[in-house]
C-alpha cells in the first residue's frame, strides 16, 4: 500500500437526515486518474469538500501520504499538497493570468508576509508560473486580463494554478464542465500528462472523458460508494447499468 | 509613462503648486487649507489599503483617525502642563515633539486596529460594516464620556507641536511637512501594492476561495492590511489635530468616517492616488461652495450620486480608464 497518496477512511457526513456522505473510503494511487461519477445529488461534491478541508467531516479520516489531515483547515491542506480545481472556475478576474499563476506559486512558497518587493519581478516565482502556464498551453495569454479569457482558457488556468501548488494529488471537481468537444479533447490530453505529476481525483459528468481517462472509476449514489473498478468492470456491472449508467448503455 | 501617472503627477504638482503661490501672493489660509487636503488625503490613503485594495469597507475609520488625533492631545497638553501622564511603575511624560507623538499616535492606532479588526473581519459584507461603525460610535462616545481630557469640549492646545529644524508655525513649513508625509504614504502604498502581499490582498478580495485554496489565509491578509491601514489613518489624525491645535470627539464621529470613504469613492476606489484628489475636491467644494451655503453637503450629494452612477472609478476611473494590471 506504499503507492496511496491519497485516502479517505469511513468519512461520513449529514445534513440533517440527509446522508450526504455515508461510510465512504477511497484511495488514490501513484500515477493514477480515480474518476468519481454518480447522478446529480450523489455527494460528489461534498465528498471533495470533504477532502479539501471545506466542510468538516462528522467522522472518519483523510489522509495525505499517511499525515492524518483531521482538523487542518482548507489553506494548510492546500499547502500540504492538495491541489485543486473548481466546479465554477474560480480566479481572480481583475489580475491577469500571469498574476494568478503567481498567486499559486506564492502559495507554495509560503510566506506572503512581504510588503516592499515588487512580487512580478521575483524570477522564482515568475518562472514557476511560466512553467505551469506552458504546460496547459497559455504562455502566449500571461498578460491577458483573467476576464477576458475564455471559459475554456479559465478552465485550462484553474489547473495551472493548482500546478503551481506541485501538489500531491489534484482534486479536479468537473474540469470538463462547460466545454465544447474541442475543449475536452485538449483538457483530456492534458490531464493524461498530468497524472505523471500527481495522481488525480476526478469528478467529471462527461462519461466519454471518464472512460478515456480514468484508471478506476468509483461509483457514488446517495453518499455510498456502491462499486470501485476498472473502466471494464464498471461498465458491465449490473448494478451500475441500473442505478445509474441507465440500461439502454451497450455494453 | 501611462495615463493614470500623469494625472497623478499632475495632482501633486497642484497640491504642492497651490500653497506656493498663495505663499507668493500672501495667502495663508489657502496654505492651511491645502494642509487641511494633504492631511485628509493621508486618512484616505490609510483607509484605502483597506477599503481599496482589500475590499474592506470600514465605516469605523474616525477611531483611528481620532485615536492619533488624541495621542496627540494627551500628549501635548501633559508636555504644556507639565503634569505626567503617569507616575506609577514608571514615569510616561508627555511631549511636543512631532515623531514621539507621531509614532504613538501610528502604534496606539494600529493596536485599536488590531483588536477592531481581529474581531470585525470574521465577519464580512453589510456585517463588516456594521460592525467597525458600533466599534467607531463606542470609541466616539467613550471619548465623550471621559472628562479628564476634555469630554465633549474636546482638548486645546496652545502652540503647535514641534519638528527638529524647522518652526511648523509657519503655515507653509508644516503644510510642507504633512506634503512630505503623504508622499511617503503613497510611496509605501505603491510598494504594497506591488507586493506579494498586496497581490494576495487583492486577490482575496476578488476570489476568496482561490486564495483559500492556494494556500493562504484571506483573514491574515486582511487584518494586516486593516493594521497598516488604521496606522497611517491614525498618523493623519495626529497631523489634523495639530493642524488645528485641537482635538474633539467630533474626530471620532462616524460623519469623519463617511468623509474619508467619500475621499476615496470620488478620487477613485482602489487607486493609488484616489484620495489624495478625492480631498482635494472635497475642500475645494467646501470652500467655495461653502461660502455660498452652509448646506453645500447638498452638492457633494449630487457629485457622489453622479461619480456612483456615471464614473465608478472615481475621477481617475474617467480620465484614465480601467486600471492596467501591472506587470
Amino acid at each position: 500500500m506504499t503507492d496511496v497518496v491519497l485516502s479517505t477512511e469511513r468519512l461520513f457526513k449529514s445534513f440533517g437526515a440527509l446522508k450526504a456522505t455515508n461510510d465512504v473510503s477511497l484511495d488514490l494511487r501513484k500515477g493514477e486518474i480515480h474518476a468519481l461519477i454518480g447522478p446529480n445529488g450523489a455527494g460528489k461534491s461534498t465528498l471533495i469538500q470533504q477532502i479539501t478541508g471545506h466542510l468538516a467531516s462528522d467522522s472518519g479520516t483523510v489522509r495525505l501520504m499517511d499525515e492524518d489531515l483531521t482538523g487542518v483547515g482548507s489553506a494548510e491542506r492546500a499547502r500540504r499538497g492538495l491541489g485543486r480545481t473548481f466546479q465554477i472556475s474560480s480566479l481572480a478576474m481583475e489580475h491577469t493570468v500571469l498574476q494568478n499563476a503567481v498567486l499559486g506559486a506564492l502559495g507554495q512558497r509560503g510566506n506572503v508576509m512581504s510588503f516592499f518587493k515588487p512580487v512580478m519581478k521575483d524570477a522564482q516565482l515568475v518562472s514557476a508560473a511560466k512553467a505551469a502556464l506552458a504546460q496547459v498551453g497559455l504562455a502566449e495569454f500571461a498578460a491577458t486580463r483573467t476576464a477576458d479569457l475564455s471559459h475554456g482558457q479559465r478552465r485550462q488556468l484553474e489547473v495551472a494554478v493548482a500546478l503551481t501548488l506541485k501538489p500531491k494529488a489534484f482534486l479536479m471537481d468537473e474540469p470538463m464542465a462547460g466545454l465544447g468537444l474541442e475543449g475536452a479533447q485538449q483538457m483530456i490530453g492534458l490531464l493524461t500528462e498530468l497524472r505523471k505529476e500527481a495522481p488525480i481525483l476526478l469528478i467529471e459528468h462527461d462519461m466519454d472523458a471518464v472512460f478515456a481517462l480514468a484508471d478506476r472509476i468509483s461509483v457514488l449514489v446517495y453518499g455510498e460508494v456502491i462499486a470501485t473498478g476498472t473502466p471494464e468492470e464498471i461498465k458491465v456491472n449490473p448494478e451500475i447499468r441500473r442505478a445509474y449508467l441507465g440500461d439502454e448503455v451497450p455494453a | 509613462m501611462t495615463r493614470e501617472t500623469w494625472i497623478n503627477v499632475a495632482a501633486l504638482a497642484v497640491l504642492l503648486g497651490v500653497p506656493l503661490w498663495a505663499l507668493m501672493a500672501d495667502e495663508p489660509f489657502i496654505i492651511t487649507l491645502a494642509t487641511r487636503a494633504a492631511i485628509f488625503a493621508l486618512a484616505g490613503v490609510g483607509l484605502n489599503l483597506a477599503l481599496g485594495t482589500g475590499g474592506l469597507v470600514s465605516l469605523g475609520h474616525a477611531a483611528f483617525f481620532g485615536i492619533g488625533g488624541y495621542a496627540m492631545g494627551i500628549l501635548a497638553s501633559h508636555a504644556q502642563s507639565y503634569a505626567p501622564i503617569m507616575e506609577a511603575p514608571f514615569l510616561i511624560e508627555g511631549t511636543k515633539s512631532m515623531p514621539v507623538i507621531w509614532l504613538v499616535a501610528m502604534v496606539t492606532s494600529a493596536l485599536a486596529a488590531l483588536a477592531i479588526g481581529a474581531l470585525s473581519l470574521r465577519t464580512s459584507g453589510v456585517y463588516f460594516i456594521m460592525i467597525t461603525l458600533a466599534f467607531g460610535q463606542m470609541i466616539y462616545y467613550f471619548a465623550i464620556s471621559w472628562p479628564a481630557y476634555g469630554g465633549e469640549d474636546g482638548l486645546s492646545i496652545y502652540v503647535r507641536n514641534e519638528f527638529p529644524g524647522l518652526n511648523t508655525l509657519v503655515p507653509m513649513q508644516f503644510f510642507g511637512l504633512c506634503f512630505a508625509i503623504l508622499c511617503l504614504a503613497l510611496l509605501l502604498m505603491n510598494a504594497i501594492h506591488k507586493s506579494a502581499f498586496g497581490l494576495a490582498l487583492s486577490a482575496a478580495r476578488q476570489n476568496e476561495t482561490r486564495v483559500l485554496s492556494v494556500g493562504l489565509k484571506p483573514y491574515h491578509l486582511r487584518l494586516v492590511a486593516f493594521v497598516i491601514s488604521g496606522a497611517v489613518t491614525g498618523l493623519a489624525g495626529a497631523l489634523f489635530a495639530d493642524l488645528n491645535r485641537f482635538v474633539s470627539p467630533t474626530m471620532l464621529s462616524w460623519q469623519m468616517s463617511g468623509e474619508i470613504i467619500i475621499f476615496i469613492i470620488i478620487g477613485g476606489v482602489g487607486r493609488l492616488f484616489g484620495p489624495v484628489i478625492g480631498a482635494m475636491i472635497f475642500i475645494l467644494l467646501e470652500h467655495t461652495l461653502g461660502g455660498l451655503s452652509e448646506f453645500w453637503h447638498v452638492y457633494l450629494g449630487a457629485l457622489l450620486l453622479g461619480i456612483v452612477l456615471f464614473a465608478k472609478g472615481g475621477v481617475i476611473g474617467a480620465l484614465a480608464g480601467r486600471e492596467k494590471a501591472h506587470d
